[in-house]
């Protein structure tokens, strides 16, 4: 594109691009099955049939990091989803409405916000049994505040438009004030604020599969593959940097992408 | 026209004289855009010398250029700036401009409120150029200030010199401006727009201080609006400018009674004046191109309905007419100067 | 409604804001004092004074954008005050419209224009889509623009284009009475006179109603069949336009008609220059308020303020002077 020098964006496009379509074929295709188990084979170097080795059980690497994409892909869509409709509800209600009702929902995110993300992960996790919904709902909480912290910014500053007064002069109902005519305007906040979530999702649940509190086996998580490859780590390295490689570059590529998006929205405006 | 490096300094060597100037705007990719192209006018001393000009026409890069205010992005391409028939502005350094802003030039612009800083006192604003270019120390400083706050019309001096911006009016604002703009008795003042953001009655008052300071002090004027009827109560000569040019320069009776230019009359037409009560106004069809629209031949062809082929092509001269009436624009050339543009 | 009665009536209609606390006390602002005004059928009532007035105040209570602290409002005949935001009030919204001074800020950036324009139908449940697209490419053509523009975005079109759209909307639903607050003031002057043309001509095509709101003294000469000017929210003087023009009452107004140009575009030789400032709407003076500035104010002026009195055949002021 002429004039396109919004390298964030680029990149960031690319990698997650690059990772969604290894989702993609994960769902149809891996090279070996992800669980089956091949004790003979075990922590094998990389090779023409395990093109990233295998792990202590025998199992092909290459096969766990792809399949593991999934429930990357996964937590992170329905975490987002649910900050998202969690944060809307909260932002919209707080921004439009205002005064006392404004005042109380932020000092509750600000609550939210005040405790550090893994460790509220963890707290809500541990009440329960963990799985991957568990993981799921935990890191969706954890996203309200960001979302509600944008949309109510933005319902604040778009509420007092002659757009919108021009609107309510027309008759338009505050629905049709909300939805319709302020949530286009802050509707590339919104995105820009659910790549930055995305990218904190799959951190997340990385860190609480590590400590395996997040998903559960035999479901194939990138963190626990490094639980899982840390006593390896010096005889067969490989096992430990498959996971942790995707991991970086799935984080990278939602940041890139994020501040890509942000930086678009900056030179429009 | 001769492009001589130093003009002869005489009684009547005109106080700000411009020539050709050519103002560029240099963008990320592709050529430069003219943003002025090709302005002459001169401001002799004593002399208030109007320049009225919708948005898009150039003006306000104009007065910038003088005291080498150009924002990033636009530089001079091209022609002269004297001043005093000394001082070469188009090539002085930013340390030689920097002794004549304030000093023999002043400026004041339309929104006093950016322009003067917040957080400073409003006194403290006005004896800040005292102390720059006339030496004083803070008490004589002081005094001065208070003399001139007191000139320009503010109540309470002693106690406003303590006050800050945002504690005044706008037209107090405008006034504190003026008193900073003539504290050093400049020879020349540069008012961009001096009176747009303010309402009409408070507008009365900033001109006829400034009627007040012209006559009291011998300024010289250069005042820019896009209202032509403060520019009619205000200068004694105008200039026209449109996407860039001048169209037509002469005396306020010349070119308000008498424009030679289409453009002219047609912005003279679209005023409401009372007796235009009863009929719908002769309104300009289209709108300013932008600087990138411009192309060759005449700025004004797109919308003028005297337009023929060769005003689509070919570029006008300014032409002077009878007494330094000028305009630019082949329908006067063929007609002559006995040609009046119906107002 | 009578055909003699006014189409719209205000009331003693005021406006009061919590200003800031100053010691202990929050000051009132009090933008619009106790108005009333009377605008018939078909005339159009050009609303004139300087920044803090409260014309515009008055403009979006006279529209219902905003609801009036006090007073009532009246539409051919009926109490309309507290009409509320039920049917009665969208019914009322079809009939009553306003057009914004700034055509930047007062269209959706992220609509197109054909969707600005069929918006008012949508809401009012008034035309399918079919017929909306029919309205719309109607009234583009109406305002002078091409029907092509519909597909286009705000930020493509020019100010006095964006205008047009703006005043297009308000006249979508075939309203009786528009609001016009500082319509050009934001345009250059060609195009000025191209909007104004355009106001005139609809009012004409449409037996429209007009508040024209305006500092501008020669828009509103130009555009008002009656007058009315207005000073730190209150009235000073009514009268038709050519009354109030050769023969102004009040002591503001005569300084305002001093400074209207006469046709060779001088203003004429004998300017009044008021003295003092335009004082802070916060801080509003016992009596009068305009004895901070006027030459004649005597004792009578600081202790009192004045009624809005008759003077002469439609002709008002509210000065201690005429009393």
């Amino acid at each position: 594109m002429r004039g396109m020098r919004n390298h964030s964006l680029a990149l960031g496009t690319l990698f997650v691009s690059i990772l969604f379509a290894i989702m993609l074929i994960s769902l149809v295709y891996t090279p070996h099955p992800p669980n089956e188990m091949n004790v003979r084979e075990r922590l094998q170097a990389p090779s023409a049939r395990h093109l990233l080795g295998t792990d202590n059980f025998g199992r092909d690497v290459l096969s766990r990091v792809m399949f593991g994409s999934q429930t990357a892909f996964q937590v992170g869509a329905v975490s987002v989803a649910i900050g998202l409709a969690g944060g809307f509800l909260i932002g919209t209600l707080a921004g439009y409405a205002g005064r006392w009702i404004d005042e109380l929902l932020m000092r509750a995110m600000d609550a939210l916000l005040a405790f550090p993300g893994i460790l509220l992960a963890l707290l809500l996790v541990s009440v329960t049994k963990p799985s991957l919904f568990q993981t799921m709902v935990a890191i969706g909480i954890l996203a309200i505040p960001s979302f509600a912290r944008v949309i109510r910014a933005g319902v604040m500053q778009h509420k007092e438009a002659d757009y919108v007064k021009a609107a309510r002069g027309l008759g338009a109902g505050n629905a049709n004030l909300i939805f319709v005519q302020i949530v286009p305007n802050i509707a590339s906040a919104i995105v820009t604020t659910a790549a930055l979530n995305f990218s904190t999702a799959i951190l997340i649940e990385a860190a609480l599969s590590y400590l395996g509190l997040g998903v559960q086996p035999p479901d194939p998580s990138w963190g626990r593959m490094l639980n899982e490859a840390q006593s390896y780590l010096t005889k067969s390295p490989w096992f430990a940097l498959a996971p942790g490689v995707m991991i970086t570059l799935s984080v990278l590529g939602f940041n890139l992408l994020g501040d890509g998006l942000r930086d678009l929205r900056d030179k429009s405006n | 026209m001769g492009m001589t490096e130093e003009a002869a300094i005489g009684a009547d060597t005109p106080l700000l004289d411009i020539r050709d100037l050519r103002i560029q705007f240099r963008r990320g990719s592709g050529p430069p855009l003219p943003v002025l192209d090709g302005v002459s006018l001169t401001v002799n001393r004593g002399e208030t010398v109007g320049i009225v000009g919708e948005s898009g026409s150039g003006k306000s890069v104009l007065s910038l250029s003088i005291l080498g205010l150009l924002p990033g992005g636009m530089h001079i391409g091209g022609g002269e700036i004297w001043y005093d028939g000394r001082h070469p502005l188009h090539r002085m350094s930013g340390r030689e401009i920097r002794a004549l802003r304030g000093k023999e030039i002043a400026m004041i612009f339309q929104d006093p409120m950016s322009s003067l800083n917040p957080g400073l006192a409003v006194g403290d604003q006005v004896t800040e150029t005292l102390r720059l270019h006339l030496g004083y120390s803070r008490r004589e400083a002081k005094e001065h200030a208070i003399r001139l706050l007191r000139k320009v019309g503010l109540p309470r001096p002693e106690s406003l010199f303590g006050e800050y911006p945002h504690q005044l009016s706008g037209g107090m604002r405008q006034r504190v401006m003026i008193a900073i703009a003539v504290s050093c008795n400049p020879g020349l003042l540069i008012a961009d727009e001096p009176t747009t953001a303010l309402d009409v009655t408070i507008q009365a008052q900033i001109l006829d201080l400034m009627r007040t300071i012209r006559e009291e002090d011998g300024t010289s004027i250069l005042l820019i609006s896009h209202d032509i009827s403060v520019i009619a109560d205000m200068c004694d000569r105008v200039l026209v400018m449109y996407a860039g040019q001048i169209l037509e320069s002469g005396t306020i009776d010349d070119v308000f009674e008498r424009p030679l230019h289409p453009y002219t009359a047609g912005l003279l037409r679209s005023i409401p004046t009372p007796a235009k009560k009863n009929s719908p106004l002769d309104s300009i069809e289209g709108r300013v191109p932008a600087p990138h629209e411009r192309s060759a031949g005449c700025p004004f062809a797109s919308r003028c309905p005297h337009a023929v082929e060769r005003c689509r092509t070919e570029m006008p001269e300014l032409v002077a007419y009878r007494g330094n009436h000028a305009a630019r624009c082949f329908l006067a050339e063929t007609e002559g100067a006995h040609r009046h543009a119906a107002v | 409604m009578r055909p003699s009665d006014p189409l719209v009536e205000l009331r003693n209609i005021t406006k009061t804001y919590a200003g800031p606390m100053s010691r202990f006390k929050r000051r009132t602002l009090r933008a619009v004092d106790g108005i009333s005004l009377t605008i018939r059928q078909g005339e159009t009532l050009g609303l004139v004074g300087e920044s803090g007035c409260g014309k515009s105040t008055t403009g979006q209570i006279s529209a219902r954008l905003i609801a009036p602290s006090g007073g009532r409002l009246i539409y051919r005949g009926e109490d309309i005050t507290d009409a509320g935001d039920g049917a009665r009030s969208r019914a009322l919204r079809r009939r009553i419209q306003y057009v914004f001074q700034d055509p930047y800020a007062s269209l959706n950036p992220r609509f197109t224009i054909g969707r600005l324009l069929g918006e008012p139908l949508a809401i009012h449940r008034m035309a399918g889509r079919k017929e909306r697209h029919a309205r719309v490419a109607e009234m583009l053509e109406t305002i002078g623009l091409d029907a092509s523009h519909a597909r286009r975005y705000p930020h493509e079109l020019s100010g006095g284009q964006r205008q047009r759209i703006g005043i297009a909307r308000a006249l979508i639903l075939n309203p009786e009475f528009v609001v016009l607050d500082e319509p050009v003031s934001a345009l250059d002057v060609s195009v000025q006179a191209q909007i104004l043309n355009l106001l005139r001509k609809l009012q004409r095509d449409f037996a429209l109603t007009y508040l024209f709101i305006s500092h501008d003294l020669n828009v509103i000469y130009y555009m008002s069949d009656r007058v009315a000017v207005m000073y730190l929210g209150k009235i000073v003087e009514t009268a038709d336009v050519d009354t109030l023009y050769s023969r102004p009452l009040h002591p503001y107004t005569q300084a305002l008609m001093s400074f209207v140009p006469s046709d060779d575009l001088r203003p004429k030789r004998e300017k009044i220059i008021l003295r003092g400032d335009l004082p802070n709407p916060l801080d509003i003076p016992a009596g009068c308020p305009f004895q901070t500035r006027c030459a004649h104010v005597h004792g009578r002026c600081l202790a009192e303020a004045p009624e809005l009195k008759e003077a002469g055949p439609g002709h008002s002021v509210s000065c201690h002077l005429y009393s």
